[in-house]
């Protein structure tokens, strides 16, 4: 299971900095989302992978560690609004430049 | 109220005092002085009060803790000095705001000056009357920041600018000098309590660290004081406002640093060291200053240097380390601010009257001011050390102090021979400001008339004028016992006999200054009829031109390596980015991987598999397919979705519930934006580029599933136990990861939804210039000739542009638009909305005992309402921005504040969580109440921001149609 894991990982990670490399702000915003995904996971793996115990008191089966998972949950949320500042500002070069070339905005004043 | 809480409110009033011309700053000049007055004559009364008890001998205290870890104490302590200090700040502060009056015009920012000059008066005062040493060093931060505002005042002016930002970089450098020595010093001594260092001087002398921790705050004490080699920013510090000269940079804030030698004399002074540096540096400073006064030929210039020169004085009666010197240092303290104020005021109202400073333009004053004029020579005199004057009495017990040094080399015979040729410049220099300005000629013309200044502008010169005179001819009946208390305190012992008659014969003293007035007045008059004096150039100033140098490289070097690193573009940075970020990440393997596997492996199952194998697909998919914009935005969105399968499996459902409604939020939001990009991405890059970027990204993936590989198989103790432990008594809820996020951990997640208003807020004002921008560019060309911008799927609706106007006034009227309004779809979300809002309560009140809570409520509650309005084509409130939406962004985070804040009327630290705190019968209840509260914030937050974005985007598309 922890190769599953750390593979899959590796893979949204590969991914996202193959996107994040590209010149166009669309493929940048995409491969930012997964590089973000990978980052949310590995974190929340920290606490070891456990199948059936969420980190309510009181399950008897004992529970796995909810401190990675509190960390994610903001992460999350705040990547949402990230993504969203990040499409905004894709928009308003465009519509400054006319381009959604990366730098597109690099000589404006 | 006792005497020590007193002491406390006297501190803290002219902060207090700096909100009322703030709040004032639109009302009448004479209304705004007014209110700044109070505050400063309600604390000089206090200390008049206070002052009894120090003329009796006693001190007061006032002391509690702040940050007891580090030794911060807010610890006050008024004594003899603090208290002369205290009085000399509030006083001439007092002038300062009548003069000032007077003085700015009337499109100056009056609120604002005032407001500045309070908050530097209270940093002084804090200064004056600290006994902490971090607590000192922290008001003395404030001073140079305050200062550092009021240079700048005139802010449309680029000598202001500059000659702020220079008084800022020497004095904060000093400061963090300053800060390391009052560290060192505590180490030393073991406390930072100021009077309690006192007690020890011995042993912080003999300690081995001595020497650099005298260093470092004789660094802190001469920028701040303007001791050669770092005077040369008080003199650009003159492109302030001249109130701001006279009250900053001659009486008080300059003073500091010497304020701090003589506050700390009985632990640092009476050593070699001490000796040396303080003396040679005042020695110096003393001579040099009074040289270059003479040949500045702008008025406040000439001012600057002077008090350069007498800082340097005091510095000298600091260093030569005995008992009268310091009584002799701190009486010149006094008469210094009290002739310079009042001449800077002089120069302020001739300034104000001619229109020009500049020596070689004015003349013959006289006969138009000659009340100023009487004034102005008065001071003059008294600056040049003429009898029956203030400066005379200090000057000669100056004098008489070089005499006795004791035998050190050959500093017994130098100091005497340099003092009397600085006190000879003082003379020159004293001359030209009153000969050059109200006499040498008849009157000249001037821009306007000169006459004599407004009634009240020219009282505060006459008052300090008027102290210069009265304790130049009765020294013991005015200042004689607040002298001996105050140099009581500098000494931390028995006060010495000194003497402060008029006359005391015919003595060595009085024959230096008879050689210094008559060289002094001979060299001036003999350069003046010359004409040298006014065609001096100024020379090169070593200080000033270093400074220039090392600030003209910085800002170089800093250009330079922006340049080089933006210049080569995004991509080109992003490489640089990951490729650090991967060589950090690799290299502590490289050193070798400590230890062996310790756990076992988890089995893997089908359905993991299975997982694994759709966003793996979907992966790779979003990669091979990611110029295809509409498909790649999909297969991004169903990876997201195994993300959040991946977080359910592994017993997160609290994740695995966000990341469902933010992966719904996200592709909904990009949906928004993508008519507005264009459709598919170019193929630009070129195949040997695309390798590489390939083989980065590889080589990113195999680190990062080492990584993660290397961590699952590691094992470890998890730090968070305590956190389950106590979730549900102390935090009252039964979802450990929502207790975490807002109880314990509270202050994080109010610092994350912060971060989100602040996002929303930059998306709100982008799009709001974006539209605005589409507004124009619809009727121009621009829009016409980019036929890039003919987004997918929308070609049927181009042609019909609906004013959006229109649709706003009559919405009902508007028929329906069948290309962007799915009948079906519009049925199932106003259908479906009221369950999923229902939904949303539900998550958020099960939020603290099971998965659900304030975070996810908020997603699902905005998503359902953005969806709403955009099944019709419309945003939910037309054309107008959604006020109520950053209302209740903003709601939310006050809520939340006011949470954490609520836990201080139970005198618990911010964001104490109510549970175990309240003794109420209901404590399960108020426990519940608290953190539900908190999460009330929370999800306001979220509803508040995401809705902002999305309604946001929407509205652009509106717009567009």
């Amino acid at each position: 299971m922890e190769l599953l894991v750390a593979s899959a990982i590796g893979l949204l990670s590969a991914a996202g900095v193959y996107l994040l490399l590209r010149a166009r702000t669309f493929p940048v915003v995409l491969g930012l989302a997964l590089l973000s995904y990978a980052v949310n996971l590995f974190v929340f793996v920290s606490g070891g992978i456990r199948v059936g115990r969420p980190p309510i008191v009181g399950a008897a089966a004992g529970m796995t560690d909810p401190l990675p998972q509190a960390l994610v949950l903001t992460a999350i949320v705040i990547g949402f609004a990230t993504t969203a500042f990040l499409v905004v500002l894709a928009l308003r070069l465009r519509r400054e430049t006319g381009s959604d070339h990366v730098d597109a905005g690099g000589d404006a004043p | 109220m006792t005497d020590g809480r007193l002491l406390a409110l006297l501190a803290l009033l002219p902060f207090a005092g700096a909100c009322l011309p703030a709040l004032l700053h639109r009302r009448s000049r004479t209304t705004i002085a007014w209110a700044s007055a109070a505050a400063p004559a309600a604390a000089l009364a206090i200390l008049v009060f206070l002052g009894r008890r120090v003329f009796a001998g006693e001190v007061v205290e006032a002391s509690r803790p702040w940050i007891a870890a580090l030794g911060l104490d807010v610890a006050f302590r008024l004594d003899g000095l603090s208290m002369l200090f205290a009085g000399l700040i509030l006083v001439i502060g007092l002038l300062v705001i009548l003069y000032a009056r007077y003085y700015l015009a009337a499109r100056d920012p009056f609120g604002r000056f005032h407001a500045l000059l309070l908050v530097f008066m209270g940093a002084m005062t804090g200064v004056a009357l600290s006994d902490n040493l971090l607590l000192t060093v922290v008001f003395w931060e404030t001073t140079s920041l305050a200062s550092c505002l009021l240079i700048g005042y005139w802010s449309d002016r680029a000598d202001a600018r500059a000659g702020a930002r220079m008084a800022l970089v020497v004095t904060g450098l000093g400061g963090l000098a300053l800060l390391a020595g009052a560290i060192l010093v505590a180490q030393i001594a073991g406390t930072f309590t100021i009077s309690e260092l006192n007690g020890m001087g011995d042993a912080i002398r003999a300690h081995p660290h001595y020497d650099i921790a005298l260093v470092l705050i004789l660094l802190g004490a001469f920028t701040k004081s303007a001791q050669w080699p770092f005077h040369f920013w008080l003199p650009n510090a003159m492109a302030a406002p001249t109130p701001v000269s006279a009250y900053l940079h001659s009486a008080t804030m300059v003073k500091a640093g010497i304020f701090l030698l003589a506050r700390l004399y009985p632990a640092l002074a009476g050593s070699d060291t001490w000796f040396w540096i303080v003396g040679g540096t005042g020695l110096a400073t003393f001579v040099f200053g009074a040289w270059a006064a003479v040949f500045r030929h702008d008025l406040k210039s000439l001012l600057a240097y002077s008090t350069i020169s007498h800082l340097g004085l005091i510095t000298l009666l600091l260093g030569l380390s005995s008992p009268l010197a310091a009584v002799a240092a701190v009486f010149h303290l006094i008469n210094h601010a009290t002739f310079k104020a009042s001449l800077f005021m002089a120069a302020g109202i001739v300034d104000h009257e001619t229109g020009t400073r500049d020596l070689r333009r004015l003349g013959g004053l006289w006969k138009q001011m000659p009340v100023t004029g009487l004034l102005a020579l008065t001071a003059a005199a008294a600056m040049a050390g003429v009898p029956f004057l203030n400066g005379f009495l200090s000057k000669e017990m100056l004098f008489a102090e070089t005499l006795a040094l004791p035998d050190v080399g050959f500093a017994r015979w130098i100091v005497p021979i340099v003092a009397t040729a600085a006190g000879m410049f003082g003379v020159a220099y004293s001359t030209r400001f009153v000969h050059d300005v109200f006499f040498n000629g008849p009157p000249r013309t001037y821009d306007r008339t000169p006459h004599e200044p407004p009634r009240w502008m020219r009282i505060p010169v006459e008052l300090l004028v008027l102290g210069c005179v009265a304790v130049g001819i009765a020294p013991a009946l005015t200042i004689g016992p607040l002298l001996r208390v105050a140099s009581g305190a500098v000494l931390g012992g028995p006060v010495p006999q000194f003497d402060l008659a008029l006359w005391h014969g015919f003595n060595a003293p009085l024959a230096m200054s008879l050689v210094a007035f008559a060289l002094g007045i001979a060299l001036y008059f003999r350069m003046q009829r010359q004409g040298r004096l006014h065609a001096a150039q100024p020379g090169a100033i070593s200080g000033h031109r270093v400074f220039d140098v090392i600030e003209r490289s910085v800002v170089r070097f800093a250009g330079w390596s922006a340049d080089r690193s933006t210049a080569a573009g995004f991509q080109r940075q992003v490489v640089i980015l990951v490729l650090v970020a991967l060589a950090a990440g690799v290299a502590p393997f490289a050193v070798g991987i400590p230890d062996r596997l310790v756990v076992a492996y988890a089995p893997m199952t089908p359905v993991a598999i299975a997982g694994w194998l759709v966003l793996a697909v979907a992966t790779a998919l979003v990669v091979a397919t990611h110029r295809q914009r509409f498909t790649a935005l999909i297969l991004t969105g169903a990876a997201g979705l195994m993300v959040a399968a991946t977080f359910a499996f592994f017993s997160a459902p609290d994740l695995a519930l966000t990341q469902l409604v933010v992966e719904a939020a996200t592709v909904l939001l990009m949906l928004l934006a993508l008519p507005h990009l264009p459709a598919s991405t170019p193929l630009e890059s070129s195949s040997v580029r695309r390798l590489r970027d390939a083989a980065i990204a590889v080589g990113v993936g195999v680190a990062m599933a080492g990584a993660a590989w290397w961590m699952l198989t590691r094992g470890g103790a998890s730090i968070s136990a305590e956190q389950a432990a106590l979730s549900v008594p102390a935090g009252g809820g039964a979802n450990v990861v929502n207790v975490i996020l807002v109880d314990f951990r509270g202050f994080d997640t109010y610092g994350e939804i912060t971060v989100l208003v602040i996002a929303a807020l930059g998306i709100v004002a982008m799009l709001g210039r974006t539209s605005a921008g589409r507004r124009v560019d619809r009727a121009g060309p621009a829009a016409a000739s980019d036929p890039s911008a003919e987004p997918a799927g929308q070609g049927a609706s181009t042609g019909t542009a609906r004013s959006p106007q229109v649709s706003a006034h009559s919405p009902s009227s508007v028929p329906p638009d069948d290309d962007r309004d799915p009948e079906m779809l519009t049925l199932l979300i106003r259908g479906f909305a009221p369950v999923a809002l229902l939904v949303a309560g539900w998550l958020f009140l099960r939020g603290h005992q099971l998965p659900g809570g304030g975070f996810v409520a908020g997603l699902v509650t905005a998503v359902v309402l953005s969806l709403l309005p955009l099944t019709s084509g419309r945003s939910a409130a037309g054309d107008n921005p959604r006020t109520d939406l950053h209302r209740t962004a903003a709601a939310g985070l006050a809520v939340a504040g006011a949470t954490g804040l609520g836990a201080w009327a139970f005198g618990r630290p911010f964001m104490t969580s109510a549970h175990g705190h309240v003794d109420l019968p209901l404590v399960g209840d108020v426990e519940w109440a608290s953190a539900a509260l908190f999460d009330l914030g929370v999800f306001l937050v979220v509803v508040g921001t995401v809705m902002l974005m999305l309604d946001g985007l929407g509205r652009l598309r509106t717009e567009r149609n």
